[in-house]
């Protein structure tokens, strides 16, 4: 029988649908001469309150905020969106880690995502105080090697490596439990391309093999052994090895411009969501939705920074994603 | 004298009414459902989202019209109650069944239908004739159990 608990916030999805930014608002954009231009046509379409002030970063982090209270209006179990908040709960994990080790007692303001599922200050503490069982069971183990490796080392890339791979694979195991297929491939998606830039950064950084086989989380779309073999051997080796894979496009993305590469990751999820358009009783729109205003708010930030620091269109359009609606 | 006949009878009117009810009442909530998301962020569709939410409300009436039917027929609505064999009475209650069944799954799938089309409706409202389109189709099913029920019932030979 079919479950019909999310008609009710489907529906006002496709109504909050009609207000995201299609293609030709991000021509609008891209047509304006200055950043001020911009900001009026976002300020004009809704973006920010009333008595938001006429910045960038005011009005985006307004929209972001927007987001998250809009999921929270529709009544849902918020639990399934958990794999969301994963990329934001691991890398508190990092700052609180690196917080730890280097200051004794309060906080590096500005570098913590609030509205976690364990709160910054509770993270510091749980990491201060060494009692790591108080975290997630996925978060417990990476939080304990990444603090102790730190303290040891002093090497703050391979504690970030510790902490971005157990939230990938975090990130994975959620996928493999949901129920939704859509957070299955999500979590796919994100594990793989997230393998894929990995690969592409320890090439360009002549990082060893076994640098990148602990850095990189197994999925089921890619052989990371392979991946990091060719990523070993060359730039040529990891656009070849991609061809055979479902991420070809990837690989023409890679050889074109890294930033080419970092909008194709982006564009890729947006296709990956395009299925959901048409669902009308699962969670997929919601999770489509979240990540399409996500990538709206990418894509206007992309354009304002472009504006502001007088980058010409064509660069500013090669980094422009394409938007879900 | 046994009154099994008319139980039988009366079982069918009543399973009419509260199958074909029961349909309507799960498809009317599934679309209102939509509906709500739809009106709470955008009030100036309520017209056409609520035509979409009635569809599937007709076969509660489709119920209602054979359980009339079966009473009118039996007698218990003109005050001269026939005599029904039990044979008799089952025959009344296999008459009342197609409208019943048939409305319990067609409501509850005519809802889900209008709460997709709904979601069309909130994109794309110049396409509300389409939209309408899709739940009606559903409708023809239970027109057609409604058909054969009124069919079997008035031509019972009592």
């Amino acid at each position: 029988m079919f479950d019909t608990k999310y008609t009710y916030a489907v529906a006002r999805i496709r109504a909050l649908e009609t207000g995201l930014f299609t293609s030709s608002v991000i021509e609008q954009l891209l047509a304006c001469d200055t950043e001020q231009q911009c900001l009026q046509i976002i300020q004009e379409k809704g973006w920010g309150d009333a008595d938001t002030p006429l910045n960038a970063d005011a009005i985006l982090a307004r929209e972001q905020e927007k987001i998250w209270e809009t999921i929270g209006e529709l009544g849902v179990d918020m639990s399934v969106f958990d794999v969301l908040s994963y990329p934001n709960l691991f890398h508190n994990l990092k700052a609180a880690v690196k917080d730890a080790c280097t200051q004794e007692n309060g906080r590096t303001m500005n570098i913590y995502y609030e509205d976690t599922a364990v709160s910054p200050d509770e993270m510091l503490d749980i990491i201060r105080s060494k009692d790591f069982s108080r975290l997630p069971e996925n978060m417990a183990g990476a939080a304990r090697d990444a603090y102790e490796t730190l303290l040891h080392t002093g090497d703050g890339q391979l504690c970030d490596v510790i902490i971005d791979k157990a939230a990938l694979e975090a990130i994975y195991e959620a996928g493999k439990a949901a129920r939704d297929s859509i957070i299955r491939d999500y979590a796919e998606s994100v594990v793989a391309v997230a393998d894929i830039k990995i690969a592409v950064r320890s090439q360009k950084t002549a990082k060893s093999i076994d640098f990148m086989k602990r850095a990189m989380a197994p999925c089921q779309s890619l052989n990371v052994d392979q991946l990091a073999r060719a990523a070993a051997s060359g730039m040529d080796a990891i656009v070849e090895y991609l061809s055979g894979t479902v991420y070809a496009e990837g690989a023409s993305a890679i050889a074109q411009s890294p930033s080419a590469f970092e909008r194709w990751c982006d564009n890729r999820m947006m296709q990956t969501m395009q299925s959901q358009k048409y669902e009308s009783f699962s969670v997929g729109p919601l999770v489509a939705y979240i990540l399409a205003r996500e990538n709206e708010i990418k894509t206007v930030r992309i354009i304002l920074s472009g504006k502001q620091n007088g980058f010409s269109n064509d660069s500013i359009r090669e980094r422009v994603r394409d938007m879900y609606v | 004298m046994s009154q099994l006949g008319i139980v039988y009878a009366l079982l069918g009117a009543a399973l009419a009414v509260l199958l074909a009810g029961a349909g309507s009442s799960i498809g009317v909530g599934i679309a209102g459902q939509a509906a709500s998301g739809v009106v709470s962020e955008d009030p100036s569709k309520f017209a056409k989202v609520l035509i979409m939410q009635l569809l599937p409300g007709t076969q509660g009436i489709y119920g209602l019209l054979v359980g009339f039917i079966t009473l009118s027929k039996i007698g218990l609505l003109g005050g001269g109650m026939v005599d029904l064999t039990p044979q008799q009475g089952l025959l009344v209650l296999a008459a009342c069944l197609p409208i019943g069944i048939v409305g319990l799954i067609s409501g509850k799938y005519q809802g889900m239908t209008s709460a997709a089309a709904i979601g069309i409706i909130a994109k794309k409202p110049e396409q509300f004739g389409k939209a309408m389109l899709f739940p009606a189709m559903v409708e023809t099913y239970a027109i057609l159990a409604l058909l054969i029920s009124i069919l079997a019932v008035t031509n019972l030979q009592f």
